[in-house]
């Protein structure tokens, strides 16, 4: 395989995703982990808008890349806020003691 | 060849550090491997020719939210605990869903992206990344661009808003009463004689109790 | 006026009826009275004037279906059997009627059981006059019905209605069988009619019918199952089990339905198909057997009861049993012979009970009697002559029919009719003997009722008399006067067409010219019967209980009516309950519910239930929930691929 196309480019990401995916509905440890893979799931699109932008010669990938990555960081900011208040009005951010939202 | 190697290099450590950010124990070395995810992925955009991207990458992921991630973690109470039970019992099913959706993709990747197999471009002749971007972001984007501005307003508001809370027995300055002040509440003149004995003094502690 | 016969009844009960409504005891008095007096002047009156000349006639009303190939009309008969029949249905039902008036004086509903009465009556006659096997199960049906309402006039008892149950259920199957009956007819010759069925019969002698494979002969098919309808009828032996309980109805109900009128249109049936079963020789065989066999069974029974209503009533069905035998060797006048005398002293002894019940206050059980006779002494007398009727006394009416049918049996000169002889002379000397003690029970030795019910003992009204006394005469009398012509040597100038024999039978012949003996036997039975019984409950009555206690089994068997209930119970009534049951349960409750109603409502509680637990609380679920719907959604548009 000495020719990088984009497939490669893509199946990163798609790996990535499937990782931050998955990731979320096996933790069982903390809530940051969560927000963790959230990011991981956002950088594998801008990854997939990088490398389309590229192949295609069309700058309006990267443009979005750096919207996408301008709400990442707005919503992890948010996040880690919620996160740390809850934290103060719990006292704990295990997963599985997060169910009063229970039906 | 080299950009072959170094891709497979990237891509590989990204794919690694992306699998251990879920798999560590300790939810500070999650975060680092996260940190390392995105240096590898920034690595990859430069590969493709966009580097401005690629610093922006380092410094807002990994010069802001990560560190955000790292402050709160070791802000927060956390226990490095063993994973609960409950992560044996759902992996299968964890598995086969990424893995479906792993298949998913690739069958929608290799009908969709039809016949650009063309390498990734690389700075054109006449003009860098960053400019081709600085081309479009003001001009045809400026609207996306000031409401991407709006977002981060309110999301530092937000988050402020959020944490903010008033302790008690803090002593603190309010400006806007130091700067509402009256010259007569605060300041009151008043007659002392000098050279006199201690019961003179007297009367100057009682005119000085008026003035409280 | 044959029409005016047979509608006058209903008429009547009609009248009855609405003063049910109007609450007027007297107007429905005045209705049903009416119309079945009148009716039984006409009948008497057509009788003389036509079928003793031997004028037949058919009158036609209506039309009633017509579909297809399948015509049937409304149509009255009168031929010789007709007028036997309408005589005897109508001077028994007038002199219940009048009875009526009398015994039911203390009844809240008087008109209503006036209106039931002439409402049978006139289903009875329409029996009668019934020009084609259609209106013939017309009539068949409204007299069931008749005595369902009759039986159960006391509806508030449970015994009663339990009983009107029974009676409808019985007859029930045997009406099952006659309906297969007429559609088997039906499908032989292509019509219900009887003249033409009967014109059609000698063609069909060699024709079979299939039947779950197997070829049987046609017309012993449609006989056998015609029979089948007689016998629930006429409480042949197998379907008996509703005439002893039918006794829970009024006396007159008893004495009109249930020994004069209902009970002997299985008889009139056979007799009325009489062309049709002369071709069928096995059915004929089988009739013979049968109604031998009910004969005696039915004499054991009386033995051992102690209800005096219980006792007349196995008597009924006892000497059913001797109408059938002598239809099934082919004497059908003789059986129709005994009939007629049959219903005058049967209902003179039902009558005769009804007063003596009337007498000691409603009291029904033997054992609380005795030593009345000399405060009611008409009564009395009327029972005896009942009875000696009844035993077959010489110069009673009973005397000339039954022993017409005991030489007809032997005059068959067959296997069958022998048989049914020797259990006919037995079935004699029984009906004697619980006659006898019947009479000795009740009227005579120390009394055995309490003293109020002693010194309350008086003689019935002039109203319940009077009906008595003019049975009477006919018990005494239609014997000797019926008998050259219903059985005589020219016998057949009479019936005509109505009795239909082979020419080379001559059962009715042969009969007259038995050997001494055998004409002399049943007169030996009776009289030592009467002699046993009147030794036995006079002088000695610990001989009876006694002999109970020694020969117990058998006592047992007779007096707990050989069982037939308590079989019938397990092997009819208990599996169709539990079959009734396990449907409910399983079938009904189960699998209709369960998938219907109750079974939509459980499930959309049990589903709200599972949606419910998908709100976990745990916000990774919810990821995970909306992962697997992008995959979903992804499959589904990937699938062209």
């Amino acid at each position: 395989m000495a020719e990088i196309s984009l497939i490669h480019y893509l199946m990163v990401a798609a790996i990535l995703f499937t990782l931050g995916a998955v990731g979320i509905f096996l933790n069982r440890k903390n809530v940051i982990t969560i927000l963790m893979c959230i990011e991981l799931m956002l950088l594998a699109v801008n990854i997939n808008m990088a490398a389309f932008s590229s192949f295609h010669g069309h700058i309006t990938g990267q443009i979005f890349a750096m919207f996408i990555l301008t709400v990442a960081a707005a919503e992890a900011a948010i996040g880690l806020a919620i996160l740390v208040v809850y934290f103060r009005n719990r006292g704990s951010i295990a997963v599985e003691d997060i169910n009063m939202m229970k039906g | 060849m080299i950009t072959p190697l170094f891709f497979y290099l990237f891509a590989i450590m990204t794919v690694l550090s992306g699998l251990m950010v879920i798999i560590s124990r300790n939810p500070v070395h999650s975060v680092l491997f996260l940190i390392l995810s995105f240096f590898n992925s920034a690595g990859l955009f430069v590969l493709l020719g966009a580097e401005f991207l690629a610093m922006l990458l380092v410094v807002v992921y990994v010069g802001a939210v990560a560190v955000l991630f790292l402050f709160v973690v070791m802000m927060l109470d956390i226990n490095i605990d063993e994973m609960r039970q409950g992560f044996k019992q759902h992996l299968p099913l964890g598995l086969i869903v990424g893995l479906v959706l792993i298949v998913e993709l690739m069958l929608v990747f290799n009908h969709d992206v039809s016949h650009a197999n063309i390498l990734a471009t690389q700075v054109t002749e006449t003009r860098s990344n960053t400019a081709m971007i600085g081309d479009v972001l003001y001009t045809e984007y400026l609207l996306n661009f000031q409401i991407a501005g709006l977002i981060l307003l309110v999301a530092m508001i937000g988050a402020i808003a959020l944490t903010m809370r008033h302790r008690e027995g803090v002593k603190r300055q309010s400006i806007s009463l130091q700067n509402s002040r009256r010259r007569d509440e605060t300041i009151a003149v008043v007659s002392v004689e000098s050279h006199v004995a201690p019961n003179v003094l007297k009367d100057s502690r009682a005119a000085n109790k008026k003035l409280q | 006026m044959i029409s005016a016969i047979v509608f006058l009844p209903l008429l009547g009960a009609i009248g009855a009826g609405i003063s049910v409504f109007l609450k007027r005891d007297d107007l429905g008095y005045v209705f049903s009275l009416t119309g079945v007096v009148l009716s039984m002047l006409l009948g008497w009156f057509a009788f003389i004037q036509m079928a003793i000349p031997g004028i037949e006639q058919t009158v036609f009303l209506a039309n009633w279906i017509n579909v297809g190939s399948f015509n049937v009309d409304w149509a009255l008969r009168y031929d010789a059997l007709t007028a036997v029949m309408v005589i005897v249905v109508t001077t028994v039902s007038a002199m219940v009627h009048i009875y009526s008036v009398g015994y039911m004086s203390h009844d809240p509903s008087k008109p209503r059981f006036m209106a039931y009465l002439g409402l049978f009556t006139f289903a009875m006659l329409m029996l009668v006059t019934a020009d084609n096997l259609v209106q013939l199960f017309f009539g068949w049906e409204g007299v069931g019905v008749a005595s369902y309402l009759l039986i159960g006039f006391w509806y508030q008892r449970p015994s009663a209605h339990e009983a009107a149950m029974k009676a409808f259920v019985v007859n029930r199957v045997g009406d099952f069988g006659f309906a297969l009956g007429i559609f088997a007819v039906f499908h032989l010759t292509g019509s219900v009619q009887l003249d033409y069925i009967f014109q059609e019969v000698p063609s069909l002698v060699e024709s079979h019918i299939v039947i779950f494979g197997q070829a049987l002969p046609a017309l012993e098919v449609a006989g056998i199952l015609l029979f089948i309808g007689a016998m629930g009828k006429s409480a042949q032996l197998g379907l008996h089990t509703w005439l002893p309980d039918a006794m829970e109805g009024p006396t007159p109900v008893s004495a009109l339905i249930h020994a004069a009128t209902m009970v002997t249109a299985g008889v009139f049936l056979v007799c009325r198909l009489s062309p049709l079963l002369e071709f069928a020789p096995i059915t004929r065989d089988l009739i013979t057997i049968v109604g031998a066999m009910t004969a005696i069974f039915a004499a054991t029974i009386g033995m051992t009861q102690f209800d005096i209503k219980r006792v007349i009533a196995y008597s009924t069905c006892s000497q059913l049993g001797y109408m059938f035998f002598a239809a099934g060797v082919s004497a059908y006048p003789a059986a129709m012979f005994h009939l007629t005398t049959h219903a005058f002293f049967k209902a003179l002894l039902f009558l005769g009970a009804g007063s003596v019940i009337h007498a000691m206050s409603d009291e029904q059980d033997m054992r609380n009697m005795g030593g009345i006779w000399y405060k009611i002494p008409f009564t009395y007398v009327m029972m005896w002559i009942g009875s000696l009727a009844l035993a077959g006394v010489p110069f009673f009416a009973g005397y000339y029919s039954k022993d017409m049918i005991l030489e007809a049996a032997w005059g068959a000169h067959t296997p069958v009719g022998n048989f049914a002889w020797y259990l006919g002379i037995v079935a004699a000397f029984l009906t004697a003997f619980y006659s006898w003690r019947l009479l000795m029970m009740t009227f005579h030795g120390k009394t055995r009722a309490s003293k109020e019910v002693f010194a309350h003992v008086h003689e019935s009204p002039l109203v319940m008399t009077i009906p008595l006394f003019i049975l009477a005469i006919g018990a005494v009398l239609s014997g000797w006067l019926f008998y050259d012509l219903f059985v005589g040597h020219h016998w057949h100038d009479f019936w005509g067409h109505a009795i239909f024999i082979q020419p080379d039978n001559t059962i009715m012949e042969d009969a007259h010219h038995v050997p001494k003996w055998v004409k002399l036997m049943p007169l030996y039975v009776s009289v030592s019967g009467i002699g046993l019984a009147i030794i036995i409950y006079t002088m000695m009555p610990s001989v009876a209980d006694n002999v109970a206690r020694i020969f117990r089994p058998v006592h047992q068997l007779f007096y707990r009516k050989w069982y037939f209930d308590e079989i019938y119970h397990a092997v009819f009534v208990r599996p169709a309950v539990e079959i009734g049951r396990f449907f409910w349960i399983r079938g009904d409750k189960a699998t209709i519910d369960g998938f219907g109603p109750d079974g939509i409502t459980a499930m959309v509680g049990r589903f709200s239930h599972f949606c419910g637990r998908l709100q976990s609380g745990y916000v990774f679920h919810y990821a995970f929930a909306m992962l697997i719907g992008v995959i979903v959604l992804l499959a589904w548009y990937l699938r062209s691929l």
